[in-house]
């Protein structure tokens, strides 16, 4: 009878497993499939021109572009929120503090709002300060998105961080804010993961970005100009009736993904490389 | 005496032991109805002690007695915990540090604190001997270098070291990482040196390297240690504390307690009753 139950379950787990990998190797095959053939040079280098969208030529450098410059913006500032924000509820509030537990709490309320809530808010924001959409609009707003993600995993990190060692930094004289700038070392790869996360999420999300930063087929030169971004990119080319243009939509999501495997492994690199040598 | 230790010469080293005499016997440190509340449960009951200048003082007794939540209070290292309350006073040359003007890194730098497991920082082995000298401002990089060397030499880790200075502690043994602990703490030339059981992770010859140095350490510190050995409370302790159910027992030289203790909980302890 346990052996039956131990097979069950071992066939469930192994089920299950098969069924994650198969979906993500599909999700390949078909971005591979209907991507590559519309994958040229012009792509990645060119903006699109007069009548991209119906099935022209040009590529779509502009959202490349945007979709880099504003998850670039949106990781510096959501983490000079996030990492102070992170270490104050570990490291500066006594442990088990009432404080701690309801911020903690306020995350995770805010790690599960639609990212459609932040763009809304982002947009409502813009409008009562008069902004028009923008990339610096785009950048907050997934800012925003993002921090939660970014200081719930921080948190979950820092919770490793051996009370010994802060108190042996203590014993030695250190103010806490002493301690922190040690503490942050151990933190290192943490981080670099945690960063990592919140950039897979930023980059591929369309909803934030609908209204606050807006949709151009230029390059945005100012932080107060439009910016488009690839899952937008994405969206408006898979809604044209034009099968060509439908197939971009593909190749961009190839891009897409091609960017996050490549952010991935250099933040992962990085990470190992930081750590190795301060650790 | 051991080699770990840069013996000053001999004539000083002479004249040094007798005003060791003298000063053994003036505490350092001393302790006034110290009480520490862990939530409703009375940890620390009324304890008065005084510890004395320049030797070795053991707390022992069973486990949970409080031993540790004593020295760590010395340190101040309830302060980070809510549900831990501390009242009653422990001085310091004559300065309460639970007093309200007091700074607790003042009081934090006066003590070195050897934990049960060795806590090396993240950073190489000269940075975390370093580390203290720069808080309070060493930045010549020559003068860092001269103290890193000096207090791993008076740990006797500078011969095994030397040449990897810039590599990371963490790849230092267990015995090698306590070692540099206690050279870290020496470099911000604390007054009293407090060990929780800092030999019970350790092999025996590591633990016997750090008893060594606690022996030649206490011509210079007042070193506290708890400790859950019996033994080694007896191979180097100058005075003994004897602690049961969050009260003090007992104190005095070891000699006395050993020999000839005072309490009938003490002597049941020391041969064996319970433990």
């Amino acid at each position: 009878m346990r052996k039956l139950e131990e097979k069950i379950f071992k066939a469930l787990m192994i089920g299950a497993t098969t069924l994650i990998i198969a979906i993500l190797l599909y999700i390949f095959y078909v971005i591979l499939r209907k991507g590559l053939p519309s994958m040229n040079w012009d792509m990645v280098t060119r903006i699109p021109t007069g009548g991209f969208y119906l099935g022209k030529e040009g590529g779509i450098l502009n959202a490349i572009a945007g979709s880099l410059m504003m998850i670039f913006g949106a990781v510096l500032i959501s983490t000079f929120i996030s990492l102070p924000v992170a270490l104050f509820i570990n490291f500066v509030l006594r442990k088990n503090s009432t404080f701690s537990n309801i911020a903690r709490f306020g995350f995770d309320i805010l790690f599960g709002i639609p990212s459609i809530v932040y763009g809304a808010f982002g947009f409502m924001v813009m409008i009562l300060l008069g902004i028009q959409a923008s990339l610096i609009g785009g950048m907050i707003a997934v800012a925003l998105l993002i921090i939660p993600i970014l200081v719930r995993s921080i948190d979950e990190v820092a919770a490793y961080v051996p009370r010994d060692m802060i108190e042996a930094t203590l014993s030695l004289g250190a103010t806490k804010y002493e301690t922190l700038k040690v503490v942050y070392r151990q933190l290192m790869p943490g981080i670099t993961t945690a960063i990592l996360l919140a950039v897979g999420r930023g980059i591929g999300d369309a909803a934030t970005v609908l209204f606050t930063a807006g949709y151009t087929d230029s390059i945005p030169t100012s932080l107060s100009q439009p910016a488009a971004t690839l899952p937008l990119a994405i969206f408006f080319q898979l809604s044209s009736p034009i099968e060509e243009v439908q197939n971009r939509a593909y190749a961009a999501a190839l891009i897409l993904t091609v960017i996050i495997l490549i952010l991935s492994f250099l933040t992962r690199y990085f990470g190992n490389k930081l750590s190795k040598s301060k650790i | 005496m051991m080699t770990y230790i840069d013996i000053a010469p001999m004539e000083i080293a002479h004249k040094k032991e007798k005003t060791d005499v003298i000063r053994r016997q003036l505490p350092l440190l001393t302790v006034k109805d110290l009480n520490v509340h862990i939530q409703e449960k009375h940890i620390l009951k009324n304890i008065n002690l005084a510890i004395p200048d320049k030797s070795i003082t053991c707390i022992i007794g069973p486990s949970g007695c409080g031993k540790t939540t004593l020295l760590r209070s010395f340190n101040r290292l309830h302060d980070d915990f809510k549900e831990i309350k501390v009242s009653g006073s422990v001085l310091i040359d004559g300065e309460d540090i639970y007093g309200k003007k007091v700074e607790v890194t003042h009081i934090r730098k006066k003590m070195g604190l050897l934990a049960q497991r060795p806590t090396v920082l993240p950073m190489s082995i000269f940075d975390n001997v370093a580390y203290g000298p720069r808080l309070y401002g060493t930045r010549n990089k020559r003068q860092l270098y001269e103290i890193v060397k000096h207090q791993l030499e008076s740990v006797g880790l500078w011969d095994e070291v030397r040449d990897r200075l810039k590599s990371p502690a963490i790849k230092l043994s267990i015995g090698q990482q306590q070692r540099l602990c206690l050279a870290r703490g020496l470099a911000v030339e604390p007054e009293i040196i407090l060990g929780d059981e800092a030999t019970s992770s350790l092999d025996p010859i590591s633990s016997g390297k750090i008893e060594e140095l606690f022996l030649n350490l206490r011509e210079r510190y007042s070193i506290v240690l708890v400790t859950h050995t019996l033994r080694q409370a007896k191979r180097i302790a100058d005075y003994v504390a004897f602690m049961y159910l969050g009260e003090l027992i007992e104190f005095g030289s070891a000699h006395e307690v050993f020999n000839h203790p005072k309490n009938k909980l003490t002597k049941e302890y020391l041969e064996g009753s319970f433990s």
